[in-house]
This record gives structure tokens, C-alpha cells and sequence, in this order.
């Protein structure tokens, strides 16, 4: 039965916290609070996330079972030298049996978390083609003529040496025999 | 993003196994493969009758359709999500109507701000182009406004443009515009490749294909002229491997076969067509025979509109166009503004929307007049989004309920759907 206030709390493998990164499980509201050092000799509880929206509207399915990704700079305070963070998840409509948040992940700074690793060629713009230009100068004819011979020796040899397998891939006797469909 | 919801996911999964298993016991009961290479003979008749294959008339009769929208639509009825309070006495929890499942829904004033469009003091083409208005009140600058965007090409206006609705003369060009479908040289050479896959292969679904034309569109008043048409684009649509890349974002997965001697090894593993319900596939591509003569064309239209939108309709998932959605905003809102005709029909046996469903799945091809019909899929381009299908509710209120019986439900011939749209949304008392 919904309702209660579930925490999860767990300690961070370094001090710094970079990214966390979960999945949800049917929670509406998520706060975090983080244990960092306090006047000398102590350490206090700070509210990092305060009630952090995961599902707009708790009686229905939107943000459910989404992934979601919280980055320092969303956080209400600091989040260097992080010793404890607890995790408070609240569900207020009573329809829903379950709720948690599930996959956790804590990532420290420089090490990124595996959905935001973009190849480096998607971020650069690719440059236009620059078409050859002929106007300065035309092509040496020699080296022109030697390219020319090469292509033609080259369809001379292909066409004495016609192969006879066929290129279909699959072909057995000429047709592509499958099995039945596959279940899995 | 294909599915969040691990239940959702899942029923898909086996409502595809079932799909799978249907197929592979007809392929072993009947003794066809699932595909095959035509005899050279064969291969050259096909290619000569290609314009009028409707004039073959072949035994299908040992043929059956996959499913029925009835078989589908009870799948949808059984969708529970094992986290929701499923109790067995009817209490808050519970929906009144056949889908159970939690989803979010828009309500009436959330849909009147999406499609504000169609509001009242808005000029549409289906209402204000009427005999009884005279066209210089909104359809002539309407029409000269939809030249201005052809001219100009531009794509986006295009599709702000249709949401009031496309002039006829105007529309296959308005649609291509929003589509992206241009029909350059290389459209139409990939469109004879796989005119030749076709004339080289015979696949088990090309007969299911066959069996589901001459059940509809031959029999349909206005659609029996495109029979030939419906062949050619249905038949290399289930050879075209450019619509796989829509299951990146479809909650289905296209069923997969290995070649023979070699089951399990991926380097052999092969994807078969999906699989659907023809009868909707069919459906959904006759309307367009209307405004598209040129087959490759004609075909680029209908696969753009599939992997766009029609998808969503033959397959199980939590997106708010997807059928679930459809289904749940068409209840909801029907409960919430005709309650007593809910109950009334919740009492007398006929669940509202056992009817509306195939309606909704088919997005009223075959039951709208074609006009009516065109209407709405400008809207369905326009706002890119189906839920303008769920907006049939008022059709309840036009029959008065005491007469009510399937057939006189079922014949949608003479409505005129924009203005009922417009009252739904904007004239109702709430």
C-alpha cells in the first residue's frame, strides 16, 4: 500500500559528488540530503534536493520507471567532501503497491556516467567538401594516361576471372530458406 | 526511446509471440514456406501483370487474417500494471470503462489549449467552407494563405497551416511538404528495387496481403477502384528494411527468423515483415490513393504516415498517442461529460468502447466519408499527434441511445466531423 516515507541511505565511494544517477520505481518526490563536516570535530545533515518532482502527476504513470540524471548543479548546497546521503522518497496517492528508486549510481568528478559519452566526431561540425578545383591547372595527361591503363588492366583481368559463385548471401538453391520465426 | 514501462514492454512481447506462433503454425499446417525465390516463369508473369494484379483470383480460402482488432482490443482490456492497487471490489482505483491501466490523459481543458486551432471563432475548412457560408469569409484567403506556404516550401508553416484544414487542391502537396517527401530520382529507384524484391520473392504475408484486399478494400464502395494500387504499395512495403529503423521508437520488435541449418548464429538471422492486422495497413493506405497517383510516391506517403503515426496504433505502449492512450482519453472523457449515457451503456452490455475501438485503430478509414476522412488527418499532420481520434464521443449523443444497435452505431457515412470535434472541445458545458 502506498504512503510512508522510504530512505535509502548509503555512502559515496569518494568524497565528491559529481552526478547520481537512478531509475525510478513509481516515487513522486525526491529530496537528498548529504552529511558534510559542520563546525569543528562535527559533521551535519544539509538538504541538498528538496522534493524534487519524478512523477508530475503520482496517481498516473508519467516518470514511473524513467531513468533521471541529478547534477551538482541542481543540488541546493555543496557537494564536496560528502561523508553520508540519504535519500528520502515519498509517494502520496495510495493506488501504487511499490515505490523506490532503483540502480543508484554516485559519479565523482571526471568520470562519466555511461549516457552522456558523445563521440567526439558528433560534436564537431563537419567541414563542407571542397570540390576539386581545375581552374588553376589541368591534370598532368602522363599521370592521367598511367591511372587510365591501371583502370583498364584492372576490368581486363576482372572480366577473365568471372567468378561463379553468386553473390546472394543467403541463397540455397536459389531461394532463402528460413526456418519458422523465431520466438526469442 | 522505445517503452519505459517494464509491463507495457512485456505484454508487447507476448502479444507478439502469439502473432509469431499464429503465423508459423499456418506456414507448417498449409506446407508454404515463409518465403521463397519465384520461378524465373513465374517472376516474368508477375512483373507483366503488375499493374492489375487485382484481377488475379487466387485459392486463398485456406488463408486466415493473423487477428482480428476484437483479439487486440482484449489484450488491451487485460493490461495490468502488478504495482497498481488491482483490487477486486470496485472502488476509486478501478476505471469504469475496459482499460484499467493508470495512464495520464488529457482532460478537456488541457486538449482545448493543444488544439486551440480549432477553437470556436476559428475559421476550418469542414465548417466554415459550408455551402451556407459565403467563401470570402475565411476560404478564400484560406486557400490564397496555403499557396503562399507551397511557394515559400516551408515544412513547418505547412503543418501550422493544416490544423484549420487543407483545400483539396492543395493538399498532396501540403501533405508531401510535411512529410518530407520530395520524390527525387533516388525515391523512385528505391521504390523499383523493391518492386523487383517483390517479383523475385514470394513471402507467406504477400497471401495474407492478398486474402485482407479482397475482404476490404474490394468490397468498399470507394475504395474498390485502388485495388491494384493497394498490391503494389503493401507488397514492397513488407519488403522494405528502411521501416526497421522505426523500431528504435516503437515499443514492437520486428520477429526475426534464421536461414535453415543455421538457427541461433546471429550472423544468419534474418527480419521478417512486421506483422499487424492487414485489414488497418490496408486501410490506411486507400485514402491516399485519392490524392497520390504515382505509385513510388504514393508509397513514400504511406510509410511516412506508418512510421509517423500509424504505428502507434497496432502496438502496445504508454506513449499518448499510442491505442492504450487513445482508448483511456476517449473513456475518461465520455465518463466525465456524458456520465449517464456511460452508465447506461455500461448497464445495458455495450461498453462504449468495443465500439469506438475499431474505429479508432483503423483512424475511421473505412467508416468516414473520404472527405471526412481527409479532414481529419490534416488535423492528425497538424498537430502531429492522434488523439484527435478519441474525440469521437459526441457521436454518442448524435443517436439517441434508446434506438441504439450496432448497426445504426456503426454507419459513420454522414457525419461531418469537424463540427463535432469543435463542440466536443470548445461548446460543451463542463
Amino acid at each position: 500500500m502506498g504512503g510512508g516515507m522510504p530512505v535509502l541511505g548509503l555512502r559515496p565511494p569518494v568524497p565528491q559528488v559529481h552526478e547520481i544517477v537512478f531509475r525510478n520505481f513509481y516515487t513522486a518526490f525526491l529530496s537528498v540530503r548529504v552529511q558534510r563536516p559542520g563546525p569543528p570535530g562535527s559533521r551535519r545533515w544539509v538538504t541538498c534536493l528538496r522534493d524534487y518532482c519524478l512523477m508530475p502527476c503520482p496517481h498516473t504513470e508519467e516518470g514511473s520507471q524513467d531513468y533521471f540524471s541529478l547534477r551538482r548543479h541542481q543540488m541546493l548546497c555543496d557537494v564536496d567532501q560528502v561523508t553520508a546521503v540519504r535519500f528520502i522518497l515519498r509517494q502520496p496517492s495510495p493506488v501504487w503497491l511499490h515505490f523506490t528508486i532503483e540502480e543508484l549510481q554516485i559519479f565523482p568528478p571526471g568520470q562519466k556516467s555511461p549516457q552522456k559519452d558523445f563521440p567526439s566526431w558528433l560534436s564537431q561540425l563537419t567541414p563542407p567538401e571542397q570540390p576539386a578545383s581545375l581552374h588553376r591547372e589541368l591534370p598532368d595527361p602522363e599521370k592521367v594516361s598511367t591511372e587510365v591503363q591501371q583502370m583498364w588492366v584492372l576490368t581486363e583481368v576482372i572480366r577473365a576471372r568471372q567468378a561463379a559463385a553468386r553473390i546472394g548471401r543467403f541463397d540455397v538453391d536459389g531461394c532463402y530458406d528460413i526456418n519458422l520465426l523465431s520466438y526469442t | 526511446m522505445k517503452e519505459p514501462l517494464a509491463y507495457m514492454r512485456k505484454a508487447q512481447g507476448s502479444w507478439e509471440k502469439r502473432i509469431l506462433k499464429s503465423l508459423n503454425s499456418m506456414c507448417t499446417e498449409l506446407s508454404i514456406p515463409l518465403a521463397q525465390k519465384r520461378p524465373v516463369s513465374e517472376q516474368k508473369e508477375l512483373l507483366n501483370k503488375w499493374n492489375e494484379m487485382g484481377t488475379d483470383e487466387p485459392d486463398l480460402s485456406l488463408f486466415r487474417p493473423v487477428y482480428a482488432p476484437k483479439d487486440f482490443l482484449e489484450v488491451l482490456m487485460n493490461l495490468r500494471n502488478p504495482n497498481y492497487e488491482n483490487g477486486e471490489h470496485p472502488s476509486f482505483r478501478n476505471h469504469l470503462g475496459l482499460i484499467q491501466v493508470p495512464l495520464k490523459v488529457k482532460d478537456i481543458p488541457e486538449l482545448k489549449e493543444d488544439f486551440s486551432e480549432l477553437g470556436l471563432n476559428i475559421g476550418q475548412l469542414g465548417i466554415d467552407d459550408s455551402a451556407q457560408v459565403p467563401p470570402e469569409f475565411f476560404e478564400n484567403e484560406h486557400v490564397r494563405v496555403g499557396q503562399k506556404v507551397l511557394a515559400e516550401q516551408d515544412s513547418a508553416a505547412a503543418q501550422q497551416y493544416v490544423r484549420q484544414g487543407c483545400p483539396t487542391a492543395l493538399r498532396a502537396d501540403l501533405w508531401a511538404l510535411i512529410l518530407n517527401i520530395s520524390n527525387q530520382p533516388e525515391d523512385i529507384l528505391y521504390y523499383e528495387q523493391l518492386k523487383s524484391n517483390v517479383i523475385q520473392h514470394d513471402l507467406l504475408v504477400d497471401s495474407l496481403i492478398y486474402k485482407d484486399v479482397k475482404l476490404t478494400a474490394s468490397n468498399d464502395d470507394y475504395y474498390f477502384v485502388f485495388e491494384d494500387y493497394l498490391y503494389q504499395v503493401l507488397l514492397c512495403f513488407s519488403r522494405d528494411t528502411a521501416v526497421l529503423e522505426h523500431f528504435t521508437y516503437s515499443s514492437a520488435t520486428p520477429p526475426r527468423s534464421y536461414i535453415r541449418g543455421k538457427l541461433g548464429m546471429e550472423e544468419y538471422a534474418v527480419f521478417y515483415p512486421p506483422n499487424v492486422n492487414y485489414n488497418s495497413f490496408i486501410l490506411s493506405v486507400a485514402p491516399l490513393c485519392f490524392l497520390y497517383h504515382e505509385p513510388s510516391k504514393l508509397y513514400q506517403i504511406f510509410r511516412e504516415m506508418y512510421v509517423r503515426f500509424f504505428f502507434r496504433l497496432h502496438s502496445i505502449s504508454s506513449h499518448p498517442s499510442g491505442i492504450v492512450s487513445l482508448c483511456l482519453l476517449f473513456e475518461t472523457l465520455l465518463q466525465t461529460h456524458l456520465p449517464q449515457l456511460f452508465y447506461h451503456l455500461r448497464e445495458i452490455g455495450a461498453q462504449p468502447l468495443r465500439i469506438s475501438f475499431k474505429w479508432m485503430v483503423r483512424a475511421f478509414s473505412g467508416y468516414l466519408a473520404t472527405d471526412q476522412l481527409l479532414l481529419l488527418w490534416d488535423r492528425i499532420l497538424g498537430y502531429n499527434s492522434l488523439e484527435v481520434l478519441a474525440g469521437n464521443r459526441t457521436v454518442f449523443t448524435k443517436r439517441p441511445f434508446c434506438f441504439l444497435s450496432q448497426a445504426v452505431l456503426a454507419d459513420l457515412s454522414t457525419l461531418k466531423v469537424m463540427p463535432l470535434l469543435q463542440i466536443f472541445l470548445f461548446a460543451t458545458v463542463t
